[in-house]
C-alpha cells in the first residue's frame, strides 16, 4: 500500500473508532499517533476481535481493549452480565462495527469475515507477512486499546 | 402490539435491541443468531417487524431476507448492519428489506427507524 493511501485508510479507521466511541457516549476518548507494528510481534490486550479482509484489499484488521473497558461500555450498553462470554461477544462486535463502517469509504468490495474472538492468546493472532501493520491507539480514562490495520 | 424478532450474531446485540429504551409498543418473540434459525423461528412466531444483522455464520442477512420475505409477507424487515456503503444498502432493500440502519445506532434511532417502518 502505498504512503498516501496508508494516510487515507487510517484516517477511515480513526473516524471510525471516533464515531464509535461517540455513539457509546465516550465522550472524552483520545486517538493516538499511529505506528507501525512488526508483524511478528502483534500485541494484544484481554481482550481481541479479528476480522479477515478479503476483496480489492487483503489481510485483517483487529480490535484489542482491556476487560475493564469492555465491562464498562456492556453496562452502559444496559447489559448486567459482564461475564467472558459477553466481553468476547462485545469486542467482536466491535471489530465487526469498525471494519464495516470502513466500506463507506472503500465500498463493497471491501469484504470483512465474521469476528474470530480471542482472550489474550497474543500466538494466534497472525497477521500478514510483508504488509505493513499500523496500529491505532485509543485512550479513554485509564483505559488504553488498540486498532491494528494490516492490508496489501 | 407489534410482534418483534431480532436477528444478529451477537449476544450483546441481540440483548440491547431487546432492552432499548421507548420500544413499548414492541413485544420481542424471538431471537435468532443467524439466517437458518431466524427462518425456523419466523414460521413459529409470524413476526410483524424483523430486524436483521447481514454478516453472520451459517447463513448471512442477505441470503435469509428474501426467505424471511416469502414466510412473513406482511412483516416490515430492518436491517441492521455495520456495512456502512450504499451498495449494500440498496442490495438489501432490493432483496426485501425495507430500512436500514447503521451499528453503531443509538436507542433514539432505533426507536425512529423502527417505528417508521411501523407506521408505512
Amino acid at each position: 500500500m502505498s504512503k498516501s493511501k496508508e494516510q487515507d485508510t487510517i484516517e477511515v479507521f480513526i473516524d471510525s473508532v471516533s464515531h464509535f466511541y461517540q455513539q457509546m457516549g465516550l465522550a472524552e476518548m483520545e486517538i493516538g499517533v499511529p505506528y507501525l507494528l512488526d508483524s511478528n510481534q502483534p500485541i494484544v490486550s484481554d481482550f481481541t476481535g479479528i476480522i479477515g479482509i478479503s476483496g480489492r484489499h487483503r489481510g485483517c484488521v483487529y480490535y484489542t481493549c482491556p476487560k475493564a473497558m469492555l465491562s464498562y461500555i456492556l453496562i452502559a450498553l444496559g447489559e448486567k452480565d459482564v461475564g467472558p462470554e459477553h466481553l468476547g461477544d462485545l469486542v467482536g462486535e466491535i471489530a465487526n462495527t469498525l471494519a464495516g463502517n470502513a466500506r463507506k469509504t472503500f465500498g463493497s468490495d471491501f469484504m470483512i469475515s465474521v469476528p474470530v474472538v480471542l482472550q489474550g492468546e497474543p500466538d494466534k493472532v497472525s497477521l500478514p507477512k510483508n504488509t505493513r501493520c499500523v496500529v491505532i491507539p485509543t485512550k479513554w480514562k485509564y483505559y488504553q486499546s488498540i486498532i491494528v490495520v494490516a492490508l496489501e | 402490539m407489534k410482534r418483534l424478532m431480532i436477528v444478529d450474531d451477537s449476544m450483546v446485540i441481540r440483548r440491547r435491541i431487546s432492552r432499548a429504551h421507548g420500544l413499548d409498543a414492541y413485544e420481542v418473540v424471538g431471537t435468532a443468531e443467524d439466517g437458518a434459525n431466524a427462518i425456523e423461528l419466523a414460521r413459529e412466531t409470524l413476526p410483524d417487524m424483523i430486524t436483521i444483522d447481514l454478516t453472520m455464520p451459517n447463513m448471512d442477512g442477505t441470503e435469509a431476507i428474501p426467505v424471511l420475505a416469502s414466510i412473513c409477507p406482511n412483516a416490515r424487515i430492518l436491517v441492521v448492519s455495520a456495512l456502512s456503503d450504499k451498495a449494500t444498502a440498496i442490495g438489501a432493500l432490493a432483496s426485501g428489506a425495507h430500512g436500514f440502519l447503521c451499528k453503531p445506532f443509538t436507542d433514539e434511532e432505533l426507536k425512529s427507524a423502527l417505528n417508521e417502518l411501523a407506521e408505512d
